[in-house]
């Protein structure tokens, strides 16, 4: 695989019928109640989904987005076509998906999330190693570079783990999205939400670039996503 | 629903769409009759959305009032989410939208549908406005306070409590006390959404046609005084025609319906592009394909529906509830 893509490639890289293979082996129950609330928080959020220059595939994909609200992942998740959902797998904080039965069960067996400790970090084990081990070479990823939910509405400068991932792994296409309204849905410290509309945007893939400094590349990133703004 | 003059006005309104759509598709397949496309896409489109708005109130007739009433407040639900959406509100509102939609919003039809006129009449105008302004100083943020509650209550007031004037026309004792005669309200309801359709159309010809004197320019660049005009007298002219098909006009009421309903949509239209353009959007939503938002196909409605109501108690005497 080439280090570098320019984007007109990825309409070739499409992945027919990609094997789908859960590792967790969700029962139908569960698979059921994945469906529901996805279509629950749709219909919920009444989430509007755009892409723009940039095609639903189930290749493997990390799909970055904004960081405003609880039903952040949720939504980006449920926005994904049903053969592309199933290989998506959010990226979500232990601390928080851990706490109480219910959480648990959502993280753990309805949406499989990979639950990243934020309080226990260490060097052999980092989070972006964790995170594509159980990435594997099939499965997608949805992350949120901010780290945590903006208080202000305005896209935070995003943390280095993107970086590390694009960097580990060259050959995986990096999705930018994003999520509008949904802080007015349910905003920081709410739990019942308002039913506004809101609209969720994918743009075309990016890659890191040969000898692309950190810095420079997650500016780019995150213009990538406030570029979808309008 | 099973008279003569119901089945009369349903077919007109069948013959005149089934007429319509072979012309739109007629004038798509000759692009050299030398009209603009994007026009008659435009037309195309239009119908297709009031193809699905008649075959959705037909079904909702047909189940009968509550089944009405419900998908009214439906549209009032979704036609507000947009009016809230476009419009910016602090978090110190949160929780005051909360108990607006789902609360506020779903009770009101409730006693709509139980017909408790003298309840419904005064439910969101009163109670939930006073409810919205305690709850948001509750909240503790008093930035902007008038401004951020008159837009609830602005929300509130278009989208919920004046659109629930067309169902509660179902509600009329129109036949006299006693007497279950719902053909009548159902051809009423009709009778003001085809009033409503038509002078929208009519405003946008007459504009198009004779359209001079903008009424104002800053908010909308294709309403004119020539439309207005043309649109309220086209409206009186098929009301007038169409008089035998609501039950309690006479002839001269119906034209007097027909031209408060032209006016009052336009007003709508007016007012709705006001808020659009303060917001700087175009359309309100993407629900239904070249039809804008909900509220964009419900703003005349919106405006019309209350006075129309108004005008049937003046006109027949009936007393609601």
């Amino acid at each position: 695989m080439p280090l570098m893509l320019s984007p007109a490639d990825t309409a070739t890289r499409r992945v027919p019928d990609a094997p789908v293979v859960r590792a967790s082996g969700r029962s139908a129950f569960c698979r059921a109640a994945g469906l529901s609330l996805a279509a629950l928080a749709r219909l919920l959020a009444g989430a509007s989904v755009r892409w723009i220059a940039s095609q639903p595939d189930t290749c493997q994909r990390v799909y970055f987005a904004n960081h405003t609200s609880h039903l952040d992942a949720l939504i980006v998740w449920s926005s994904l076509p049903q053969p592309v959902r199933e290989v998506t797998r959010p990226v979500a904080a232990k601390d928080y998906w851990t706490r109480g039965i219910v959480r648990r069960w959502l993280a753990q067996e309805v949406f499989d999330a990979i639950l990243i400790d934020r309080t226990d970090i260490k060097v052999h084990q980092s989070p972006v190693d964790m995170m594509l081990r159980e990435a594997g070479t099939t499965h997608s990823l949805i992350v949120f570079p901010e780290g945590s939910r903006s208080v202000t509405g305005e896209i935070g400068e995003f943390k280095s783990g993107l970086y590390y991932l694009a960097k580990k792994r060259a050959d995986i296409e990096l999705v930018p999205v994003h999520i509008d309204n949904l802080n007015r849905v349910l905003p920081r410290g709410e739990f019942l939400p308002v039913p506004l509309l809101s609209c969720i945007s994918f743009g075309p893939p990016l890659w890191l670039e040969r000898g692309e400094p950190k810095l420079d590349f997650l500016a780019r990133a995150r213009q990538a996503v406030l570029a979808l703004k309008e | 629903m099973n008279d003569t003059r119901t089945i009369a006005l349903i077919t007109s309104v069948l013959a005149l769409l089934t007429v319509a759509t072979a012309a739109g598709q007629y004038l798509r397949r000759h692009p050299d009759r030398g009209l603009d496309p994007a026009a008659v896409r435009t037309f195309n489109l239009r119908l297709r959305g009031w193809w699905i708005l008649c075959t959705v109130l037909a079904a909702a007739f047909w189940l009968g009032t509550t089944a009405t009433v419900v998908l009214f407040g439906l549209v009032s639900f979704w036609a507000l989410r947009e009016f809230i959406t476009l419009t910016p509100t602090r978090k110190g509102d949160h929780r005051a939208l909360f108990w607006v939609f789902f609360l506020f919003t779903p009770l009101h039809y409730v006693l709509v549908g139980l017909n408790r006129y003298d309840v419904f009449s005064v439910f969101l105008p009163v109670y939930a406005t006073l409810f919205v302004l305690a709850r948001v100083a509750f909240a503790g943020d008093y930035k902007r306070f008038l401004e951020r509650t008159a837009k609830i209550q602005a929300g509130l007031v278009v989208c919920v409590y004046c659109l629930s004037f067309a169902p509660a026309l179902l509600q009329l004792p129109l036949a006299g006390a006693g007497t279950a005669d719902r053909g009548a309200n159902f051809r009423l309801l009709f009778f003001l959404i085809l009033l409503v359709q038509f002078a929208d159309c009519m405003q946008y010809l007459w504009s198009r046609m004779l359209g001079q004197r903008l009424v104002a320019p800053a908010v909308s660049s294709n309403r004119t005084w020539e439309g207005l005009l043309g649109s309220a007298t086209s409206t009186a002219l098929l009301a007038a025609a169409l008089w035998w098909a609501a039950p309690p006009f006479q002839p001269w009421q119906a034209a007097l319906a027909g031209l408060v309903v032209g006016v009052m949509g336009f007003a709508g239209g007016m007012t709705m592009s006001a808020i659009k353009r303060d917001r700087g959007v175009k359309d309100y939503g993407t629900l239904v394909v070249g039809h804008g938002g909900v509220l964009d196909r419900i703003d005349s409605m919106c405006f019309a529906a209350p006075v129309f109501y108004h005008i049937t108690l003046l006109i027949t005497g009936v007393r609601p509830g």
